[in-house]
């Protein structure tokens, strides 16, 4: 990795000279590894992916998770639902940095693990997030790409589809399919949300089909005898494909939010089973006494969803065929200080200059 | 246009039916309306059972009993609109008469400031590409994104509220508190003015100066416990809104319309003493309306008048200055009231439930301040998140039109950065940002589902969770009807603003 990042900071190959940046920096690559280069080098999007990666495996190694029916046990020692005997007032025991105690992030009043519970809560949470994702991008994908493709009346009707789900804010159509499946737990709400979370990337996908089909491959791939599936599936959605992952990324950042706030509201997953939205719901009114019931929940829904949101800024940049970023650039902070720096030792060389390239 | 805006309707309409037929069949199976009966150990239960039955058609199953309901919607063109009764027998119109206002006066509120700030901030950062403010806004506008609405509420209460409250029971500012306040304002301003070396020192220090100058005035005046603008301090800042509006919408080389706008901020001012007994003779809400009016045109004829060359130029930036000092005017006379409101209340003026404090009393001034006080928490939470949202879009939307060959020609000719950016590309900048609003208004009605949970806001989202939990189809179909009544409104006010802001669209 470090080798590509310094081999794209220093394009002083003298064959290059003649060049523009943009040039020197995709020349001789493939879309996929431009693409590649340009995610990596979004420091925000990378912290982003190790965070949730951990996350991730923090949540389901630690309380243990049921695949199809097989129970796989984790490390902690609590479950979710067990009560404990209260130890120090159900305070957390957790003395930073290490010292983690029995109950690391406090008890609740009835003597239950709060790690346990916000761990399972952060399990739910992701199924909802994948599940919402995977079938809002499917649903979306394929019905853009055959209303922007067939055009005419196939268009119209697709669209008032569209039109019928878009009517309704759908925090309000989950609110009532939620209280129709929400005790079946956090699998049945995902695939119900991406059922009904699908609109918006089925306009954004029709809006490129319609401009893409009109481009000369396509004519060369249907003069060279490609069928409409093939045209479909291997000429136009891999030029369309920037468009779906990024908005896929951000559907399922706000995925997260709308089953919390479905479970808030009682509408989403019900106990005895837990989310964190739900939670934070149960332990509002313990707030002003024991605020760390509170605090956690939220955390872990801020971290999850802020890292999707920060992954799919990184996809955008490198989908993003107009950015003309300069490689290597010094961070913004560093300018600042050291333009204050500058100022303060009275030297009056001209600041490094502002990398605002992307007006020219 | 009227023949699309017709066409419009006519497929919104059809859609609108659907959807409806949809969602009242799915809420009808969505549980038993009946449930709290069932459990209940009253000695007449099955005579109460029957009785809803009977009420509510329950006996007809759900798809036909749409038709009923439909059937009291289309009693309409005779003169005996219905939309049935909820289960605690009350009519559904009558419950959404007494929700509608507070859940409109929440989300207005939210979304105006939302939109303003959000574009002012997206613009600004969009400007600054790539500067450390442009990234510190970045990182926060990504953070309100993934926060979660009823999460932030909660904090809001306890820190904000209660806090602030504390905070009022006795206003000290400690002095170290006070030039950390100073120098971080200083900051922000000096990234957001940008500039280089020196230009850029000289702005922190200007504003950490001001900055402190002003809390330090505050302190001394105790203006906490008695807020007043007063006569003086209105000129002032309505000296300093006419050079603001001067040079965003003409440029301060204008100096018709900056002598315009100043005579209009003057005579605000100037109108000051008369008007403290006008509002008290005619303490009412179309007097304010009114008045804003007035203010608008006075300043409109102000610039008229002055502008001799540039007259329209004129009289629109003395017209925007006329209505900022307006409201100027009745804020002043709001402050006013706020003593006599902090006693009213005992003291804790924000509130952190509700939509107004029952039985005050008092004046149309008091029962105002009243209003804004139980708005500013659930206003925050909104704004909060909302303004993520535009942030974001306008800083994309301007970016790409700063980059366009028109801008560059713009440039070319010689026009100053303030016309080029106001003039050319804010204008064009505004498209995308205007679906997204459109889109954006029936989503922040789902948004005030939850806030008004928290907050305890008597308005459509609290009747619709707390309908869909007991299963009354009827007053949950009242809520679907003015959303997507609200939504089709908006996206067709979003294709018409398409033709007033880019005149090559055209709508057929």
């Amino acid at each position: 990795m470090s080798n590509l990042l310094t081999q794209m900071e220093t394009p002083e190959d003298p064959s290059n000279l003649g060049m523009t940046i943009e040039q020197r920096e995709v020349e001789g690559l493939s879309q996929g590894t431009i693409v590649r280069r340009r995610f990596f080098r979004h420091k925000g999007a990378l912290i982003s992916m190790c965070v949730l990666a951990v996350t991730f495996l923090l949540v389901y190694s630690s309380v243990g998770f049921n695949l199809f029916g097989l129970e796989i046990p984790g490390w902690w020692k609590y479950g979710y639902t067990a009560q404990g005997p209260i130890v120090n007032h159900g305070d957390p025991t957790w003395v930073l940095p290490f010292n983690f105690g029995d109950h690391p992030f406090g008890q609740d009043e009835i003597g239950r693990d709060i790690f346990a519970r916000v761990m399972r809560g952060a399990q739910q949470s992701m199924v909802v997030t994948v599940l919402y994702g995977a079938i809002a991008a499917a649903l979306g994908v394929v019905v853009g790409a055959l209303a922007g493709f067939y055009r005419g009346r196939i268009d119209q009707w697709l669209m008032r589809l569209t039109d019928l789900f878009l009517i309704f804010p759908i925090i309000v159509l989950g609110a009532v399919l939620g209280q129709m499946v929400g005790g079946l737990g956090a699998a049945a709400l995902g695939v119900v949300l991406g059922l009904i979370g699908w609109t918006e990337l089925a306009r954004l996908v029709r809006g490129e089909f319609l401009s893409l089909r009109e481009r000369e491959f396509v004519d060369a791939a249907r003069v060279a005898g490609a069928g409409t599936g093939r045209i479909i599936f291997k000429h136009i959605l891999p030029n369309a494909i920037g468009v779906v992952i990024v908005s896929t990324t951000l559907l399922m950042s706000s995925a997260i939010l709308i089953e919390a706030a479905l479970s808030f509201i009682g509408f989403g997953i019900v106990a005895p089973d837990v989310s964190l939205g739900q939670l934070i719901n149960l332990y509002q009114g313990a707030f002003t006494t024991r605020p760390w019931l509170f605090w956690w929940p939220g955390l872990f829904i801020i971290v999850i969803a802020l890292c999707i949101n920060f992954i799919g800024d990184g996809l955008r940049d490198a989908f993003d065929p107009r950015q003309r970023r300069i490689p290597g650039g010094t961070g913004p902070y560093r300018q600042m200080a050291a333009l204050i720096a500058g100022v303060f030792r009275g030297s009056r060389q001209k600041s490094p200059a502002e990398p605002t390239v992307g007006q020219s | 246009m009227l023949a699309f805006i017709i066409r419009r309707l006519g497929a919104s309409v059809l859609v609108l039916l659907v959807g409806t037929f949809v969602i009242y069949n799915l809420t009808a199976i969505s549980g038993d309306p009946l449930g709290d009966l069932r459990g209940s150990t009253a000695p007449n239960k099955q005579a109460l059972i029957d009785a809803r039955i009977q009420a509510l058609d329950l006996n007809v199953p759900p798809p036909l009993r749409y038709f009923l309901w439909l059937s009291g919607l289309l009693k309409g063109f005779i003169g005996q609109f219905t939309l049935g009764n909820s289960i605690g027998g009350l009519p559904v119109t009558t419950l959404l008469e007494n929700s509608v206002g507070n859940t409109l006066q929440l989300v207005t509120a939210a979304t105006m400031l939302g939109i303003i700030f959000g574009v002012a901030i997206g613009m600004s950062t969009a400007l600054r590409q790539y500067s450390g403010y442009d990234y510190t806004v970045t990182f926060f506008s990504f953070l309100f994104f993934s926060l979660p609405v009823f999460w932030v509420a909660v904090l809001l209460k306890l820190y904000v509220a209660i806090g602030f409250n504390d905070f009022l029971a006795n206003p000290a500012i400690s002095p170290p508190l006070l030039i950390i306040m100073s120098l971080l304002s200083g900051f922000i301003w000096m990234s957001i003015i940008g500039g280089e070396g020196k230009p850029r020192l000289i702005v922190f220090g200007s504003a950490t100066l001001i900055t402190a100058a002003i809390l330090i005035f505050l302190l001394v005046t105790d203006w906490f416990t008695n807020p007043q603008l007063g006569p003086v301090l209105i000129l002032v800042l309505g000296g300093l809104t006419a050079v603001m509006v001067t040079s965003l919408t003409t440029g301060l080389t204008n100096r018709r319309a900056l002598y315009a706008t100043l005579v209009t901020a003057a005579v605000g001012g100037a109108l000051w003493y008369p008007l403290q007994f006008a509002f008290d003779a005619l303490p009412e809400l179309w007097f304010l309306a009114a008045l804003g009016i007035l203010a608008i045109v006075v300043g409109g004829a102000i610039g008229f008048v002055m502008g001799k060359d540039d007259r329209w130029v004129a009289a629109r930036a003395a017209a925007i200055t006329g209505f900022l000092v307006g409201f100027l005017l009745i804020i002043d006379r709001a402050m006013a009231a706020w003593p006599a409101y902090v006693q009213a209340v005992g003291g804790r003026p924000i509130a952190t439930v509700g939509a107004s404090t029952p039985d005050l009393g008092g004046s149309l001034w008091v029962g105002m301040v009243d209003s804004y006080t139980h708005l500013l928490l659930p206003t925050i939470a909104l704004i909060l998140i909302s303004l993520a949202g535009y942030t974001r879009y306008a800083r994309a939307s301007l970016l790409e039109v700063m980059n366009q060959d028109y801008v560059r020609t713009a440039r070319a000719k010689g026009l100053s950065e303030r016309t080029v950016v106001m003039r050319h590309a804010f204008r064009n900048a505004m498209i995308p940002v205007v679906t997204v609003v459109a889109v954006n208004v029936g989503g922040l009605i789902g948004g005030a589902v939850v806030t008004e949970t928290i907050f305890a806001w008597k308005g459509m989202g609290a009747l619709f969770v707390s309908a869909l939990h007991e299963v009354d189809v009827n007053t949950v179909m009242g809520f679907f009807i003015i959303v997507g009544i609200i939504t089709i409104v908006f996206n067709m006010l979003a294709d018409i603003a398409y033709t007033a802001l880019d005149p090559r669209i055209r709508v057929s």
